[in-house]
């Protein structure tokens, strides 16, 4: 049993990177572990990392009686310290340009370096949204090339751009479709849900004003045509769901599911989180798909940024494509682009559903996306969608035999494998062992955990998406401590319950953290 | 292609631990009528690095960058001065390359940035809490608009003329979805905000009131008259602030009374980027932390007792709570998050003041100048604005605009381009400066502005 503890900790070691039992520091640091007090605790009032190059000025008389009584009682820090705080800090991050992040449904790739050097060139970073038209012309053209290439890609009539994130895009989406279906008068009140689908679907399909029932699996993890076909009918405004699926798998039955829809008057969305498996690949045009929203920030790699910003433009089919929100960008027949706004609504898109934020979107993530996408080429992104896939089947194929992969059977896997935490083989994981101890030793073997108990239809599921960018090496090493850590759970390794032992923290306390919030940090009260 | 470790040895090997012959059989799931037989047509093959360089920065050069002219525009989005070493700081990896904290004990970076970041946000705004960021300032107000349905349980909320009409508008297409009633106009180009209309649309059915402030056209509103009118009724007030440097200067709008107090954070550490992504600040009182939305981050402690944190109360959330959630809202704004707070602990509040003050010197200045033009007036009240006013010109303002764009000076946002249906404004300019104004620019703007006129 001990043999299979790779790591070569033990208990008597104690905490905090120490390797010397029971030691201390002075400092509370240890080496390299370094502890980081927060800036309420560090600055000082009056300090400010920033000079002026003006006198001070006293405020306008007319403006006395709107005067804050005293600045936000916030500290200031120097530059020194401000660098050295956040840098500190950043080291208590695991992040994908330290190892492998195969957190499922996320597609955690690589960030290029050069979308971030071409997002911050001035002629983008540096231009206000409501400069005239005319001094802005690249930025258009660049949102219509974007424009060009999702609709290319997805073989599909339209794009709304401005979505802020996946789930806005979801809603973008949902919009359209109630739109067009309340155009011809028609209102319907029910979308369908499978039930392996993404939080996100429902909560945004109950915002848009629908009543979600969901859809049932079939026993190889796919949507069953036969209860969706045998629920569609005049109160179904539409269906959403995600392809390849949240169990890894492609829905072999879209097509069929699609023409069902529309049969029945609906329209289909298609969350396009997992869009990564088969770019360059498939198009869900050809899929029968109305709208499909675009996480720029998985498949088209603008970074995750400790969680967002994101983008999540919306492709639409012809039905679909008049009611897209505004503004609204579109060629020209001589090839000038236009930016249609409130301004020119009624005359250039009467029908769209209006705006859905302030300004044209997230003009960041669209340089970097496009980058990313002319960097690879139709060629490229086809071998994205081919790696990605390769990579999760290996990983599959490479576990099977020591984790329950409740699909495995039914063939290959898309971009991501699923396990879980049920019984298997040889008896599987020991009593009282979990996907949680799997996940947390992995952060001790030096890799962020793959997702876990998502989706919600099979038991402690664990969802491993390598992406493309990671090496073979590199999955092979994934592969040893994933196998290592599944043969201490069956051997009731108890050690491993307690992990993560070597992270700058141990298991958190979440009950307490949600029993009595302490959202913002109060100074400590004195001793009275 | 530099991105792709995998090589033809690699990916032979690994099909044959598959047990796959070829990478298309394991695209056999994909419907034969689906499937692509060669590349995707018409579209280019892969490029250098140099290359994609090449053709973004030739995109990038047909734009008039900011920097580049005398450049005076707001309404939601500002030029300010970003230090240089918050642009250094959020591009490390550990931050710009890690995702949502859910694996708390390797993400006490993010999460510890969070935790600050909320109490940054709490503490500008004078409300008890603050979460952890939304999509932008006009997202986060609709959000502010349905929380407050939630709180009130009523569905009518009424809306300033101040509110910047983006705002509107994006809250109008939500509530026309769930069913929220919106009481809204367009502002008059008077010297006065209209507090008074606001006060006297409040009515028993009132969930809350929205008050800019400032408010689109530069003006102040006084919101602890507002406030204690909407709270009279059993109305909430949710202030809005698009222009989070003026909080420096003015009030903190929970200590007016505001309930709920929402903005876009961009003029701190992000930058102008077209217009997003940008950054939504949301803050509220205490008592209504169950019905907010959006990610937040608490403390706690680990299992060695050493303090930690973790992102909490996730059950209001759409993952745990799915169609009963409060919001749909997934992903939030971190790295903005993270520059505006690096940008926040380098000012301190004393610094922020100090800003606010250089940015209020400098738009009286612009002020004071621009209406030696003969015939221009200026539509805010003499002296209450804190760094954006209102121009009222003899014609149209977008063709004002334009023509200052083609002598190269960035000068204002003409109102037309935000009302097209409302003629009473379009002689309207809306101007604002910053720090990052000099003499010389307003100088410039000055000059060519009354030579566009003459």
């Amino acid at each position: 049993m001990k043999a299979s503890n790779t790591s070569g900790w033990r208990p008597e070691m104690g905490i905090g990177g120490s390797a010397v039992p029971g030691a201390q520091t002075a400092s509370g640091d240890y080496g390299l572990a370094l502890e980081e007090p927060l800036i309420f605790e560090l600055g000082a009032a009056g300090k400010c990392g920033v000079d002026f190059d003006e006198q001070d000025a006293e405020p306008s008389p007319g403006l006395a009686r709107f005067l804050r009584k005293a600045p936000p009682a916030l500290p200031g820090l120097t530059e020194p310290e401000t660098v050295r705080h956040y840098t500190r800090l950043s080291r208590q991050n695991y992040a994908i340009d330290l190892g492998p992040f195969p957190l499922g449904s996320c597609t955690m790739k690589h960030n290029p370096r050069l979308n971030e050097k071409v997002a911050r060139l001035p002629g983008f970073a540096d231009i206000h949204p409501l400069q005239p038209h005319g001094t802005v012309r690249g930025a258009y053209e660049t949102m219509a090339q974007l424009a060009d290439w999702l609709t290319a890609l997805t073989g599909m009539a339209a794009v709304a751009l401005t979505p802020k994130a996946g789930a806005h895009g979801e809603l973008c989406g949902l919009l359209c479709i109630r739109a067009a279906q309340e155009a011809k008068g028609d209102a319907r009140q029910v979308v369908l849900v499978p039930e392996s689908a993404h939080g996100t679907n429902p909560a945004t399909a109950a915002f848009a004003g629908y009543r979600v029932e969901n859809i049932p699996a079939t026993a190889d993890g796919r949507v069953d045509l036969g209860a969706l076909k045998a629920r569609l009918g005049p109160d179904v405004a539409g269906v959403m769901i995600t392809n390849p699926n949240t169990c890894g798998l492609l829905e072999r039955e879209m097509k069929a599911i699609s023409d069902a829809v529309h049969a029945a008057g609906g329209y289909v969305y298609c969350d396009g989180a997992n869009f990564n498996a088969i770019v360059g690949k498939v198009r869900p045009g050809d899929l029968g798909v109305d709208a499909m929203h675009i996480n720029l920030h998985k498949t088209f790699s603008t970074p995750h940024g400790g969680g967002g910003p994101g983008s999540g433009p919306v492709v639409l089919s012809a039905a679909l494509a008049p009611f897209a929100p505004l503004p609204f960008v579109t060629r020209e027949a001589g090839g000038k682009v236009r930016l249609t706004e409130e301004e020119d609504a009624g005359a250039d898109h009467p029908q769209s559903f209006g705006r859905m934020c302030a300004f044209h979107g997230q003009m960041g993530m669209f340089t970097r996306a496009l980058t990313y996408i002319l960097s690879h080429g139709a060629d490229g992104l086809r071998q994205v969608a081919e790696d990605a896939v390769l990579n999760a089947n290996y990983v599959l194929r490479s576990l099977e035999d020591v984790l329950d992969a409740p699909f495995a059977a039914s063939g290959p896997c898309m971009h991501e494998a699923l396990f879980s935490d049920a019984d298997f083989g040889l008896g599987g994981l020991a009593e009282g062992f979990s996907t949680l101890d799997i996940a947390k030793g992995l952060i001790d073997e030096g890799f962020h955990p793959m997702t876990v108990y998502f989706p919600l239809v099979v038991h402690g599921a664990m969802l491993v998406e390598p992406t493309e960018t990671e090496s073979k090496a590199g999955l092979d090493r994934l592969i040893a401590s994933m196998r290592s850590l599944a043969a201490r759970a069956r051997a009731g390794d108890e050690e491993l319950k307690s992990a993560p032992h070597f992270a700058p923290r141990r298991r958190l306390d979440e009950t307490q953290a949600a029993r009595k919030p302490v959202l913002v940090w109060r100074e400590p009260e004195g001793p009275d | 292609m530099r991105y792709l470790p995998l090589t033809p040895t690699d990916r032979t090997a690994m099909l044959a631990v598959i047990g796959a012959g070829s990478v298309d059989d394991l695209f056999a799931d994909v419907p034969a009528e689906a499937r692509l037989a060669g590349l995707v047509p018409g579209l280019p093959l892969h490029a250098s690095e140099m290359a994609v360089e090449r053709h973004m920065a030739g995109l990038a050069g047909r734009n008039l960058s900011a920097g580049s002219v005398p450049f005076f525009l707001g309404a939601g989005a500002y030029r300010h001065h970003i230090p240089a070493s918050v642009d250094h700081l959020i591009q490390r990896g550990e931050f710009l390359t890690s995702y949502t904290p859910y694996q708390p004990e390797i993400a006490q970076g993010t999460l510890q940035v969070l935790f600050e970041f909320q109490t940054q946000v709490a503490r500008l705004f004078g409300t008890d809490i603050a979460n952890a960021s939304m999509y932008d300032g006009s997202t986060a107000c609709w959000e502010a608009i349905a929380m407050a349905g939630r709180v009130t349980r009523r569905k009518r909320a009424v809306l300033s003329a101040g509110l910047h009409p983006h705002y509107v508008a994006t809250a109008r297409t939500m509530a026309r979805f769930t069913g929220d009633l919106l009481e809204f106009s367009t502002p008059k180009l008077e010297a006065a905000p209209g507090d008074a209309e606001v006060i006297a649309a409040i009515d028993d059915g009132t969930s809350c009131v929205v008050v800019q402030y400032p408010d689109i056209l530069g003006r102040i509103p006084d919101l602890a008259a507002i406030a204690d009118a909407a709270h009279a009724k059993g109305a909430l007030l949710v202030a809005v602030v698009t222009e989070p440097v003026a909080l420096g200067l003015i009030e903190a709008p929970g200590y007016l009374g505001a309930d709920i107090v929402v903005g876009e954070g961009q003029s701190l550490g992000v930058g102008l980027n077209f217009g997003g992504p940008y950054l939504g600040l949301f803050g509220a009182s205490e008592k209504f932390v169950r019905q907010m939305p959006g990610r937040l981050c608490g403390e706690t402690v680990d299992a060695d007792g050493k303090r930690g944190f973790v992102l909490t109360l996730s059950t209001r959330e759409q993952h745990i709570r799915r169609e009963k959630a409060t919001s749909n809202i997934c992903t939030n704004s971190g790295l903005c998050a993270l520059a505006f707070s690096i940008h926040m602990t380098l000012l301190g509040g004393e610094g922020l003041a100090r800003l606010a003050r250089v940015n209020h010197a400098r738009a009286r200045q612009l002020a004071e100048r621009l209406t030696q033009i003969p015939g221009l007036v200026l539509g805010s009240q003499c002296d209450t604005y804190v760094n954006e006013f209102t121009l009222i010109l003899p014609r149209d303002a977008r063709e004002v605009a334009d023509a200052l764009a083609a002598k190269g000076v960035l000068g204002g946002v003409p109102l037309g381009r935000l009302y097209p249906d409302a003629p009473h404004l379009h002689r309207g300019l809306l101007v604002a400066a910053t720090e990052t104004n000099t003499t010389e620019d307003i100088e410039a703007f000055a000059e060519a502005l009354a030579g566009v006129l003459a």
